[in-house]
């Protein structure tokens, strides 16, 4: 009742516990103090454990050698190595298994999540069947059964499967002829790159003619003429040559081509097969996001099938698939690190096991880890938002 | 009379009688041998599946070895899957280690939770906010004390002894009860004005969903220890179920914001309207629409979760997956050219019953309340 008394009108103030603005600050106030005081803790315990066992803290130790052996590596690796080069040879594993299992998955996953919509009853049940049985059963168990069931119940050595094109798989993995370049084959990469830069240009140059004069010329058949042709022509005209190592069995194991454990064989096919049934999915529900419109009003504008599906269908179902497409392929990176688990040397076995376990250095391990998948998910994440920017639907 | 009009003098030709549009034929025509192309990829198929099916019959029926069989019947060179091998281990792969005598406590827990799960998941059955309070509080303190032991006379058994579906039941059980709410807490701080609290809940958010749940493990297996003060010891269980619960709920905050933004902005302002404070219009009006717009994806999540038990054997815990490699590995009285086979097919089929059983209601519910927008 006082402010009637003065006569005079203010805007009615909340009290000041009910002044959102206040509140508001109370509680980040309330809740700041509690997590610093949280990490300050944990901070104060660390210190005082790590201080009771006499270990010592810092990075210091990337700088030592390592003195343990690594069972695959793609750059030379030694006992004398220090800790920074079995970091970059696990993070190397890392990727070369995730690109190899994202190449192939990408393949089988669009082949089965198109099977999957088809209209013939047997293609599109056995998709089906696929898709729910992989994906219902967890990955490292799908990966024990490849490299425990599967590959180590191969023939011995003596005995091995032969493959063709001189492949050999048996109990110590898959044996490939290793192709050797001649000093020749640099040109052949010019040749392909002056070819892929060919077909840029030809493709800006189709799009500006298609956008002034309506006429379209067939792009996608002369890029790949252009693509073989100049480099089958630069190859025959540069006499480069490829020769095959072939793997040839010896008295206890093959020598020669190049040999493929069997840890990187299990792991690279079972994160194939389990991430092939998401992308599946992926694929179907993005092919089914097109509405049925579309097709009827590109028919009715009198684009052929072939035209139809490229110009009208695919890109719209494309803009639905390729977001969680790339979280697949990250998920198939992180995925990568159940290798741990059956032994091929990535990046979570050799940084966060071994090395861990020698230096007992547990925090600036895991530290390094952890922030190299996040560096891995901060970029996936950074091209999505500019290609979702990029391909928006735009409204009025 | 001139004769303009017309009338058929004699009867229309029969038309031919309508191609069959039912039956087994037509069927056929329109499912199998539609055009060309679907006849080659049917026999293509059929071939496929004549060559697939009769060994996989084989294997899994035809030629297996069933309980009762011995380990010379497994090691007959014709012999498909070793049933009597995982009849025989049974119990290790449910109990693991735990004491033989003391079965009847965890088969009593087992029993207990398929007693209230059922009702919960049936929608006819009333008394459904008693049932949901006598699960999520009073079930786990009394699955934990029979569990465990040392009071009432119940006899200790130590978490090392316990193993097999039993842990990767209990792990993938506690995690999503916790992680439930976590998630949704942590859902509302993203969203939240505030931008302490909202900074504070993305960074914990975005970091655990950019690693993998092994470093999540092993850090809760290495660090956890250390951060805790001196002198108390963590359980390794307690370490993976920390680990476990915090990876999904990051996830299940993820799904739950979805359903946030999908709620039009008229629905907060109107609660607003109504003079409901913060948590009154999250939990009357917002929560029970979002969450309903997100049953698949926490569905999906929990899916993922009960899979991911099966890493909590990286950081040396006894699970499902754990108690079957040990026995392929070690149970040489078994030993035969298909055990390691069966074993991990039959802790495949065990998961993947449980798995799909989860996707399959999770398609029922999201019919049932699919309400407003039915057509």
């Amino acid at each position: 009742m006082t402010t009637l008394d003065t006569g005079q009108q203010t805007a009615p103030r909340a009290s000041f516990f009910n002044d959102p603005v206040i509140r508001g600050v109370i509680y980040q106030v309330v809740v700041a103090a509690l997590i610093i005081s949280f990490i300050l803790w944990i901070i104060g315990n660390t210190a005082a454990n790590l201080a009771a066992q006499n270990k010592t803290t810092g990075f210091d130790f990337l700088w030592r050698t390592a003195g343990f052996d690594i069972s695959f590596s793609l750059l030379p690796w030694s006992r004398a190595s220090y800790y920074w080069e079995a970091f970059l040879v696990g993070l190397l594993n890392t990727v070369l298994v995730a690109v190899v299992g994202i190449f192939f998955a990408t393949i089988l996953g669009f082949t089965i999540g198109i099977a999957r919509l088809s209209t013939n009853f047997i293609v599109s049940s056995l998709a089906t069947i696929y898709i729910e049985v992989i994906r219902n059963i967890p990955l490292l168990l799908q990966l024990f059964f490849w490299y425990f069931a599967v590959l180590k119940a191969m023939p011995a050595v003596r005995n091995s499967f032969e493959l063709p094109f001189d492949s050999f798989i048996n109990q110590r993995g898959i044996m490939i002829p290793r192709p050797i370049p001649d000093e020749q084959f640099g040109f052949v990469w010019l040749g392909l790159a002056l070819a892929v830069i060919g077909v840029v240009v030809l493709r800006y140059w189709a799009k500006k003619r298609l956008e002034a004069t309506g006429q379209r010329f067939p792009v996608f058949l002369t890029s790949v003429a252009i693509l073989f042709g100049v480099t089958a022509f630069v190859f025959w005209i540069s006499g480069a040559s490829v020769a095959f190592e072939i793997p040839v069995l010896e008295r206890f194991n093959f020598r020669g081509g190049l040999q493929l454990p069997p840890e990187f064989v299990a792991l690279a096919f079972g994160l194939t097969i389990y991430t092939a049934a998401f992308i599946a999915e992926t694929v179907r529900a993005g092919i089914q996001a097109v509405n049925h419109g579309q097709t009827e009003a590109a028919a009715s504008l009198g684009l052929k099938d072939a035209d139809r599906l490229r110009l009208v269908i695919v890109p719209q179902a494309m803009r639905v698939i390729i977001p969680p497409l790339t979280s697949q392929y990250l998920n198939l990176t992180k995925n990568s690190s159940l290798g741990a688990a059956i032994g091929y040397p990535e990046l979570v076995n050799v940084f966060a096991g071994t090395s861990l376990n020698q230096t007992g250095r547990a925090i600036e391990c895991i530290a390094i880890v952890m922030l190299v998948y996040l560096t891995f998910s901060l970029l996936t994440s950074a091209i999505m938002n500019w290609y979702n920017a990029r391909v928006k639907l735009v409204e009025r | 009379m001139t004769d303009i009009g017309f009338v058929r003098s004699e009867m229309v030709e029969a038309r031919p009688a309508p191609v069959r549009t039912s039956g087994a034929v037509a069927w056929m025509k329109k499912n199998l041998f539609a055009t060309p192309l679907d006849s080659v990829l049917t026999v293509f198929g059929v071939a496929f599946l004549l060559w697939v099916v009769p060994p996989l019959y084989g294997f899994f029926f035809g030629n297996a070895v069933w309980a009762g069989g011995t380990v010379e019947d497994c090691r007959v060179e014709t012999a498909g899957a070793c049933w009597a091998y995982i009849a025989a281990e049974m119990e290790f792969f449910i109990y693991g280690f735990y004491p033989a005598q003391e079965f009847w406590r965890p088969n009593l827990v087992f029993a207990l939770g398929a007693l209230l799960l059922a009702p919960l998941l049936i929608p006819k059955v009333p008394y459904k906010r008693l049932n949901a309070v006598l699960l999520l509080i009073a079930y786990p303190v009394v699955s934990y004390i029979l569990l465990a032991g040392g009071m009432f006379g119940l006899r200790v058994v130590p978490t090392e002894q316990w193993g097999g579906l039993l842990v990767t039941l209990i792990i993938s059980v506690v995690g999503i009860t916790l992680s439930f709410p976590i998630g949704i807490v942590l859902a509302l701080g993203r969203q939240s004005s505030l931008p302490i609290i909202k900074t504070a809940c993305v960074m914990f958010i975005e970091l655990i969903r950019a690693v993998p749940l092994i470093t999540i493990l092993f850090m809760a297996s290495v660090m956890l220890p250390l951060f805790m003060p001196q002198g108390t010891t963590v359980d390794k269980f307690l370490r993976a179920l920390v680990g476990v619960t915090l990876f999904t709920s990051a996830y299940v905050a993820e799904v739950v914001r979805g359903g946030l933004q999908a709620i039009p902005r008229g629905q907060y302002e109107a609660a607003a309207a109504l003079g409901l404070g913060y948590w009154r219009r999250m939990w009357f009006i917002i929560l029970p629409q979002a969450l309903k717009h997100v049953i698949p994806g926490i569905v999906n999540n929990f899916i993922a979760l009960f899979k991911d038990t099966s890493l909590v054997y990286i950081v040396g815990m006894r699970d499902l997956l754990e108690a079957v490699k040990t026995k392929n590995d070690s149970a040489i009285e078994w030993q035969s050219a298909n055990m390691a086979t069966t074993g991990y097919l039959f802790a495949g089929m065990v998961f993947w019953v449980f798995c799909f059983g989860m996707s399959r209601y999770s398609i029922f519910m999201e019919r049932r309340l699919n309400t407003g927008y039915k057509r």
